[in-house]
């Protein structure tokens, strides 16, 4: 039983390391430009099929460089889809900005299955296959490189919020645009970095679990979702409760799935978040929000 | 008068469509799938577009009253009309038990929450096997019958459908301006001053969240009974967001414009055929391109088209209106 | 006989004491108005009375019914109506609408005859247009009846709020500086219309800022400070009281000073 709950934790810390990364992704959005991302599961997903077709064949680039190359697309979408997508609509309602990232999201996907295809693809594990045993329980080399990788972006994202001049003008973005542009901020690039920082996380998340869990141009549907949860959980626009939101929500799913029923796993993920809302609207870590009256 | 003349030309659409060209199959089948479509979306509207308030699970409520007369019609051979009508009883309570905890919430919130319950609901469709048969849904749906008359073809359902959107129209738009029509737009225009006359904001949010979620299930029940084989995903997520974007598109707030999004939306996919592998894509370009340059919808972006049009070159530039003579100071 | 009574209400937000230990009592059909210095806490006053706020401590009674934990729904029910110091228009609808909304309490409505438009239901709504009619012609709004709410200007539209307070004849209106950001042309013909709501026998509770409005037009005049009551008398007895005079003078001297009074008599209606 002990080795079971133990085998449970370690899948439940890799999915929730990558709802983690989702979550963060999304919530650096939200704070910068108040636009709830649909489109934050398809750059997860653009990460990883673009570097299992990029390392593809005889003339395949070595991972790394597929890797690299991929994170680099998908930044280029996420600023693509801020300048092309979201800044034309500024000062839209919050339907109109869902709808448009919704059909952002609907229009990377049709782009993904133009591209790569129908089929679910697979990609190499970066360190071998031979698991570690601990007790009965195993643990593949990879989910130590989504939960090491993950907490690796996850400081360093913290580093450029509270060490760099640029997260900071980012944050003071978020706090009071007018302000942070009569101070001299250059607003738009500010949204530009912030798209951009949030496709690199989406991105670095694809590649790092597909190994483990595969990918398929739809893929990213279910894993935006989860990631609203998982932020939802945590405190909606708080970068660490994301993390924490993220990683408790795969914890829970993980032990839900094993102990309950894996048919229902996904509901449990929607069940908390609606608890959540219902319960306490700010998440475990929010603040207060001043959405609800 | 406006609100019969609106009316009265849906009506001689819906009639002309089939006479016009008989035997059809855009008419019939896809005319059919319009109403179907375009009832929802104003059941939606009610929710979004008068009382303000986002539902990113609209497809839920359409699920359960479909799922509930499948379900009671082939597993317990009820009777069709009566399976119908307990559809929407179930559906009215789980929307009156979700609706208070709901629409306490606001904005994204809002959005996410309905969003969340669709999803919860579509997963239970594709998890209860036993009751729902899973993603390979229910078939063998028996057909409607009123008073002796089976609904079969194609063409019946076309009239059925027809009518029961006329109707709708009808009971809408009439409700829209009584009393409780107010109240519901108040609501969106100021709670706390819809509160400070009168208006019970908690329960006329409660109430419009359960007549919208039980026109829903009634066009469920008729869709389920119509294509005699339903499955999940008919039910899903997509499909709300299609609503929702069927009611923005028209421009909120607009039952006619509702219907000129269900009528766009329905007919997008089957032009979008052409496109092959490249469909969903276009899909998605088209929806974001939309949103971004007609935020208030296309119907509105229309109209104020033909206006301008119609102007310009049918009469000569229009004075412009004279100043009523009191400049007030905005302070 | 008393209206509105208010005994030892107590209010703060995170520490801050927005209203301490308040009394005072309203006489019905006088106009009576609360002045003090901005953050004296007019508005939170206002926001308990219409039900917004729920005081931590102290009574409010309507008719000698209490009125404390009642959501405003309920308030506007026992005849309370009020209007916004920041503009509450229903924008997405017309300004008869807007108006008909203030008529929600006096409509009687059966809703299968609202849907299926019943000649009952046609009575009742031509009968409430009515309503709505003449309160928007006895705040001289009749030009604005079919206008849409989104393109007036702000004078008017403060109006068309008292407008949408009388529709629901209620027994006492509350006004949250109807005179504010208006111009002189306005503030006059905001004075007469208080007046004749006053006159029609509407009990007035105003908070203005506008020392020779509220000069000419109050019965009873009550002064807060930081929360509490610093005076409470006629128009004479608080122009003529000394710490009044030196509150005002000591705290805010470019908003209504007591001391112009004298210049307002070209504003007489």
């Amino acid at each position: 039983m002990f080795d079971q709950i133990l085998q449970f934790l370690i899948t439940g810390m890799t999915t929730g390391a990558i709802y983690a990364l989702v979550a963060l992704g999304f919530t650096i959005i939200y704070n910068a430009s108040d636009v709830v991302n649909f489109a934050q599961g398809e750059f997860v997903m653009m990460g990883a099929m673009s570097t299992i077709f990029l390392a593809a064949g005889d003339n395949g680039l070595p991972i790394p460089l597929a890797a690299a190359t991929s994170v680099v697309l998908v930044i280029c979408v996420g600023i693509l889809l801020q300048r092309f997508a979201i800044a034309p609509a500024r000062g839209a309602s919050v339907v109109t900005t869902i709808i448009i990232t919704i059909g952002a999201s609907i229009f990377l996907r049709g782009v993904a299955l133009v591209i790569w295809g129908k089929d679910i693809q697979a990609m190499a594990h970066f360190s071998g296959e031979i698991p570690i045993h601990i007790g009965n329980a195993t643990l593949l080399p990879q989910n130590l490189w989504v939960m090491g990788g993950t907490a690796l972006m996850v400081l360093g994202v913290h580093y450029f919020f509270h060490h760099t001049m640029q997260g900071k003008a980012i944050l003071a973005c978020s706090y009071n645009r007018d302000a942070a542009n009569l101070m001299g901020i250059n607003v738009g690039l500010m949204m530009l970095v912030a798209y951009g920082l949030s496709a690199l996380l989406g991105a670095m998340a694809g590649i790092l679990v597909t190994p483990i869990s595969f990918t398929s141009y739809d893929a990213g549907v279910m894993l935006g979702l989860k990631g609203f949860s998982a932020a939802i959980l945590g405190g909606m626009g708080n970068p660490m409760g994301a993390v924490v939101g993220g990683l408790l929500l795969g914890l829970i799913e993980s032990l839900a799935a094993g102990l309950i029923s894996s048919g229902y796993k996904d509901a449990i993920g929607f069940i908390i978040l609606l608890l959540v809302l219902f319960i306490r609207p700010s998440g475990l870590m929010g603040r207060r929000s001043s959405d609800r009256v | 008068m406006k609100r019969i003349k609106g009316l009265i030309i849906l009506a001689i659409i819906l009639i002309a469509l089939p006479i016009l060209f008989p035997n059809n199959y855009f008419i019939t089948v896809v005319g059919t799938a319009v109403a179907l479509h375009a009832v929802l979306a104003i059941s939606l509207n009610l929710l979004m577009g008068y009382a303000g308030q986002i539902s990113l699970g609209h497809a839920a409520f359409f699920g359960i009253g479909a799922y509930s007369s499948a379900i009671l019609t082939t597993q317990h051979q009820w009777n069709p009309l009566l399976s119908i009508g307990a559809g929407m009883l179930i559906t009215g309570i789980i929307a009156f038990v979700i609706a208070r905890p709901i629409l306490k919430l606001k904005g994204h919130y809002l959005a996410m929450a309905t969003l969340g319950f669709g999803i919860i609901v579509s997963i239970i469709l594709v998890q209860a096997g036993n009751f729902t048969g899973g993603p390979d849904g229910l078939s063998d749906i028996p057909p409607l019958a009123l008073f002796g008359w089976t609904i079969s073809s194609d063409f019946h359902w076309y009239v059925v459908m027809s009518t029961v959107l006329l109707l709708i129209v009808w009971l809408v738009n009439n409700l829209i301006d009584s009393r409780s029509g107010r109240a519901l737009r108040a609501l969106h225009g100021s709670e706390v001053a819809a509160e400070m006359m009168g208006i019970n904001t908690t329960s006329v949010k409660t109430n419009v969240f359960v007549l919208s979620a039980l026109i829903a299930s009634f066009v469920g029940s008729l869709f389920a009974h119509q294509q005699a084989f339903i499955s999940p995903d008919s039910f899903s997520f997509f499909f709300s967001i299609e609503l929702v974007t069927m009611v923005v598109l028209g421009g909120l707030a607009s039952t006619y414009g509702a219907i000129f999004g269900a009528l766009v939306l329905t007919f997008l996919p089957e032009l979008l055929v052409v496109f092959e592998d490249y469909e969903v894509m276009v899909f998605g370009g088209i929806l974001m391109l939309m949103m971004i340059f007609m935020p208030q919808g296309l119907f509105v972006a229309l109209e104020n088209l033909i206006s301008r049009l119609y102007r310009n070159y049918f009469n000569p530039p229009l004075p412009v209106p004279a100043s009523d003579g009191e400049n007030h100071d905005v302070a | 006989m008393t209206l509105l009574k208010v005994e030892g209400l107590l209010k703060s937000f995170g520490g801050v004491t927005a209203i301490a230990d308040l009394d005072f009592e309203v006489p019905e059909g006088v106009v009576y108005s609360i002045i003090g210095p901005n953050g004296a806490g007019k508005t939170t006053l206002f926001n308990m009375l219409s039900g917004i706020y729920i005081p931590d401590e102290g009574s409010i009674s309507l008719n000698g019914k209490d009125m404390v934990g009642l959501s405003p729904h309920k308030i506007a029910r026992s005849g309370v109506a009020r209007t916004f110091q920041n503009l509450q228009i229903f924008f997405n609808m017309s300004v008869l609408e807007n108006v008909l909304v203030g008529c929600h309490l006096r409509i009687k409505e059966n809703l299968i005859s609202t849907a299926l438009r019943l000649p009952m239901a046609v009575r009742e709504e031509a009968k409430a247009k009515q309503w709505a009619i003449d309160a928007l012609n006895f705040c001289g709004l009749g030009e604005y009846i079919s206008s849409p709410s989104d393109a007036l200007s702000y004078g008017v539209l403060k109006r068309m709020e008292i407008a949408r307070a009388l529709a629901m004849k209620p027994s006492i209106i509350m006004m949250d500086e109807p005179a504010a950001g208006l111009n002189d042309t306005e503030t006059a013909e905001m004075l007469s219309l208080i007046r004749r709501i006053s006159e029609s026998g509407i009990t007035v509770l105003l908070v203005e800022h506008n020392m020779n409005l509220v000069m000419q037009v109050s019965d009873r005049v009550l002064v807060l400070d930081y929360g509490s009551r610093l005076a409470e008398g006629s128009t004479e007895e608080i122009q003529n009281n000394p710490q009044v005079i030196a509150a005002y003078l000591g705290t805010d001297t470019n908003d209504g000073v007591i001391g112009t009074k004298t210049g307002g008599s070209h504003y007489a209606v």
